[in-house]
């Protein structure tokens, strides 16, 4: 089996060499494998490559656009959060005065105050003072003005201590009439 | 008896008196069926294209990929974009064709008409010589005329025989060592399956080593389609680099 393997292998090789050697020039073979290897290139350049080509390099614009907008926009956060930080740091600082003035502003006001109470307090107080020394001087008239009274009766009294009987009598009667008069 | 022993379905083509063309039918039919796949692969992975790659798209931006990395570890990419297309078209033809041998062969009144267009020496020294003669092409438009020539004579004037040798050998080298991989498995499976599978016992036997076979063959097939790749940016920036 093997021998004949051989044999038929041996034969066959011989045989294509006799072949391609009686055939004589084997052209058409060469120039149809040319023909139809120029126009495959051609189809696959026009039909696959240069298809291909532009959505690979569109892809390749995309990620580099994409890259671009991305650092881009990073940039900007960076510069926001900058932005943001100062205006914090500024807000906390006016925050700061707005407390310290604040405070100052109490200070003052608590100062204006105590004194505002104290001078009124003052006033009051003189006022309270006049009005006592007025009073006084008018309790003192009234007084004075009593003792004025009083001494008039007591005189007059002692006046009528000296009147006769029938005076008494009659002034004793003149009072009692007085009196059921004003009754 | 053997399907190694096939004919080639052959057509005469006379253009003058003392000149025909000979097309082999079947080369023809394989060129054109392995080309359609691989344009049908590319239609189809671009038909829906999206900044957001999904499915074939993907699968074919990965072979875009692939190219361009064999071709910067070769070359500038400033020198050799432009030979981007090309390194995709070969890669791709390539592997179509070196896989179309592999699940079957189908032969029509003993003549051959289903098998790998690489198993065949016409088409890959076609294509090697293709790559060569765009090598030198591109040198020449690159470099100017003057400076192309005077490579032939670097490091030294006396290496100017070996320098013109190389190119043949180079073109040989590339068509030949395509055209060998793919036609020793091709020739192996047709043993298996023509020779070995004979009987009950004998198509048993020659299951395991066919499966085997075909698994290696894919391998092959995909690594030559590599090298071939490979080395055709080689010799192109061999002619179009200034420095190497």
């Amino acid at each position: 089996m093997k021998g004949v393997n051989q044999v038929l292998l041996t034969n066959s090789l011989i045989l294509g060499a006799a072949e391609t050697a009686h055939n004589g020039f084997n052209g058409g073979d060469i120039l149809f494998q040319l023909v139809m290897f120029a126009i495959l290139l051609a189809l696959l350049k026009k039909y696959a490559w240069g298809p291909l080509m532009g959505i690979m390099k569109q892809r390749e614009e995309h990620v580099a656009n994409e890259i671009n907008s991305a650092e881009q926009s990073r940039a900007e956060a960076q510069k926001l959060l900058e932005e943001q930080r100062s205006l914090l740091k500024e807000a906390r600082t006016e925050a700061q005065n707005l407390i310290e003035n604040a405070k100052k502003q109490g200070d003052v006001q608590r100062e204006e105050i105590i004194v505002l109470a104290r001078t009124e307090a003052e006033r009051l107080k003189e006022s309270a003072k006049l009005e006592i020394e007025q009073q006084k001087e008018k309790a003192v008239a009234a007084i004075r003005e009593q003792v004025a009274t009083l001494s008039v009766m007591i005189a007059s009294k002692v006046i009528e201590k000296e009147l006769s009987a029938e005076d008494q009598e009659k002034l004793i009667n003149e009072y009692i009439q007085e009196v059921g008069e004003e009754r | 008896m053997n399907t190694v022993e096939h004919g080639a379905p052959l057509y005469h083509l006379k253009i003058m008196d003392n000149f025909t063309l000979t097309f082999n039918l079947a080369n023809v039919l394989m060129i054109t069926v392995a080309s359609a796949i691989v344009f049908f692969i590319a239609v189809l992975s671009t038909r829906k294209l999206a900044m957001k790659p999904t499915g074939m798209q993907n699968f074919f931006e990965w072979i875009m990929d692939f190219v361009k990395n064999i071709i910067n570890s070769t070359m500038d990419w400033k020198d050799g974009g432009k030979f981007h297309v090309l390194g995709i078209t070969i890669i791709m033809y390539i592997f179509v064709s070196n896989m179309l041998g592999l699940p079957f062969s189908v032969s029509y009144n003993g003549e051959l008409w289903w098998k790998s267009p690489t198993a065949d020496p016409v088409v890959t020294l076609t294509l090697a010589t293709m790559i060569v003669a765009l090598s030198h092409y591109y040198g020449v438009k690159t470099k100017g005329v003057g400076a192309y020539g005077k490579e032939f004579f670097k490091p030294f004037w006396f290496m100017f025989p070996i320098k013109i040798i190389e190119e043949f050998a180079n073109t040989l080298t590339l068509g030949l060592r395509l055209y060998g991989n793919i036609y020793a498995g091709e020739i192996l499976l047709g043993l298996l399956a023509g020779s070995l599978a004979t009987g009950v016992g004998g198509t048993i036997a020659a299951i395991i080593p066919t499966l085997a076979w075909q698994g290696f063959s894919v391998f092959v097939g995909a690594i030559q389609s590599f090298i071939f790749c490979m080395l055709t940016m080689v010799y192109l920036s061999h002619k179009v680099s200034s420095d190497h």
